[in-house]
């Protein structure tokens, strides 16, 4: 180390000032001479409390306005909990759905080769790009009873569009590029070298998957869930119009802060909405975990 | 297991990933320009250049047009500060930023409702000074802001951590200012993880839907944005039109797609973090 060897001989006897001046050069060198940072993190610390921090507080401020009881009553009445209950339900469906073809994805682009891979690696994150309001009525167009997919169901008595079902369809479609996304980088890091040596001496196939492949990639994957399971939790834009948005079977909660709010209930949907933020608080926490524990085992 | 049944399975499941990503992602997609076009391609463009329509494009513009570049400068400055020096807190700082993806944008609307709205804590004092933020459009643009508001952060802070100050350090050394520093040294380094952030970035703000719709008051051709012109020409039964409206956003994916795979093919540029 420079400042080791720089260091120059103790002077035990010297008097305090030099001393003191000397200890300040030797801070000052240890210190970056890079410009800006007051600046810079003022300037991040403002508008990052001007857009983000002092707006998010309005909610809970207000709600702590309310009192418990008004809380308890406005935040989990009957019509909130069946709200709650579709939201969480369905984005953990599709979060599931996706955790098993999103890592199959995944896999495909990671591991082979076939024609039109690049397209097809680009294409996995259109749910990122496409606006959602244009997901939302392509995806009831196709799955109503008379669309492209909604019709081979329709007969056999089986509704997509404006159930859950649809909803689920719904947020399948936008939570695919999370965990294709946060498996992927973990299997390129993977050597194939592991599982063929598995394979030679004798595992099955689906015993490499279970006892080397998954254990590898469970925090990835895991991650990605909880990714994707937060962003449907929230989901507005292409959900509602594949969601019949009948109240206590296919109502989301987003959906009913928006409705309590066009009928001025401002305590009704400031009381969700705080439940949905420390839901979706409580899950950026699990995500942190799940990432330090990942960290831990590398280490180990 | 022979060789013949492991390339089978590897067939196999090709097949069914493609499968997969056709029926979710191609399909749609498809879905989109089919039903605008399913009246020819007149009624296609009589839809586009309807006066309403007309506004809700420049309104969309527009909007991106502000808060893309806030979403820029905020970007670097954030990323010069975390990135570049060291202080306590740093990862408290950066779950901060990226909070605003955790956030519903129904949420992210409300927020300022109960800012600026009629209700709201700036709610009287706004009205006595005439001044208009909720249904109109700086309430757009601030909550565009909002959920737009990690893009650029988040895609340079690892970029510029990884890099390291040397760079910087040497040029400074050798007599740079620190303003020289930054434009003929940070910015190349970063150039194209910052269109990477940008591209994305441009691309919510010209689509949200959720935070938008909650602040816009759906005012036709004065604050509606065109995701909120497709959901009024949808619930109009104007399919034709509510699609073609659609057919541009879509058309918007495409290119942000197409670009986004060129940064990362020409420019071997890799993301490091994964998802929004």
């Amino acid at each position: 180390m420079d400042i080791a060897v720089n260091r120059p001989p103790p002077v035990p006897l010297a008097p305090a000032a030099p001393a003191r001046a000397h200890l300040r050069n030797r801070l000052q060198r240890n210190r970056s001479v890079i410009p800006g940072f007051g600046l810079t993190m003022g300037l991040t610390l403002a508008w990052l409390s001007l857009i983000v921090l002092i707006p998010l507080s309005t909610v809970f401020i207000r709600s702590a306005g309310m009192g418990w009881s008004e809380f308890l009553a406005a935040g989990f009445s009957p019509r909130a909990v069946a709200a709650y209950r579709v939201s969480f339900g369905t984005a953990f469906a599709a979060a599931f759905v996706n955790g098993v073809f999103g890592l199959l994805t995944a896999w495909v682009l990671v591991r082979y080769e076939f024609p039109g891979k690049r397209i097809v690696n680009g294409l996995v994150d259109l749910p990122f790009a496409l606006p959602t309001a244009v997901a939302g009525i392509a995806l009831a167009a196709i799955y109503a009873g008379n669309g492209w997919v909604g019709q081979w169901f329709e007969p056999l008595g089986i509704q997509l569009a404006y159930t859950p079902i649809g909803i689920t369809l719904a947020l399948i479609f936008i939570g695919l590029p999370f965990i294709v996304r946060s498996v992927e980088p973990v299997l390129e890091d993977m050597s194939a070298e592991v599982e063929e040596a598995a394979l030679s001496l004798g595992a099955r196939p689906w015993q490499v998957f279970t006892r080397v492949i998954l254990p590898a990639i469970m925090p990835s994957l895991l991650t990605g869930f909880a990714l994707a399971f937060a962003r449907g939790v929230g989901e507005y834009g292409s959900v509602i119009f594949i969601a019949g948005n009948m109240p206590f079977k296919s109502e989301i909660a987003p959906l009913l802060i928006v409705t309590q709010l066009e009928q001025y209930d401002y305590a009704g949907a400031t009381a969700i909405a705080t439940v949905m933020l420390v839901a979706s608080f409580a899950v950026l926490l699990l995500i942190n975990l799940i990432q330090a524990w990942s960290r831990g085992r590398m280490q180990a | 297991m022979n060789t013949l049944s492991i390339l089978r399975a590897r067939h196999l499941l090709i097949a069914a990933a493609l499968a997969f990503i056709a029926l979710f992602l191609v399909l749609p997609l498809a879905a989109v320009f089919m039903a605008a076009l399913e009246k020819g391609l007149e009624a296609y463009a009589a839809a586009l250049v309807e006066p309403d329509a007309l506004a809700a494009i420049r309104l969309t513009l527009l909007v991106a047009a502000i808060s893309v570049p806030l979403n820029i400068v905020f970007g670097i400055v954030a990323a010069w500060s975390i990135a570049k020096f060291d202080f306590p807190g740093k990862s408290l700082l950066v779950t901060f930023i990226d909070l605003p993806f955790s956030v519903s944008p129904v949420v992210a609307g409300l927020i300022y409702v109960l800012m600026f709205g009629a209700q709201g804590w700036f709610g009287p004092w706004l009205a006595e000074h005439d001044i208009q933020i909720i249904f109109a459009v700086p309430g757009i643009v601030l909550a565009t802001v909002f959920v737009t508001f990690p893009f650029v952060a988040r895609e340079l802070i690892p970029l510029m951590s990884e890099q390291g100050r040397d760079d910087e350090e040497a040029a400074l050394s050798l007599g740079a200012s620190g303003l020289q520093t930054f434009l003929r040294v940070t910015l190349p380094n970063i150039r194209w993880g910052l269109l990477y952030g940008v591209l994305l970035c441009n691309a919510r703000a010209m689509g949200e839907f959720g935070a938008v719709s909650v602040v816009s008051g759906h005012l036709r051709g004065l604050t509606n944005t065109m995701p909120l012109h497709v959901e009024i020409l949808y619930n109009e039964y104007n399919f034709v039109a509510a699609f073609a409206v659609a057919s541009l956003l879509a058309l918007l994916a495409l290119v942000t797609l197409v670009l986004k795979s060129i940064v990362e093919w020409r420019f071997a540029y890799h993301r490091r973090s994964a998802g929004h």
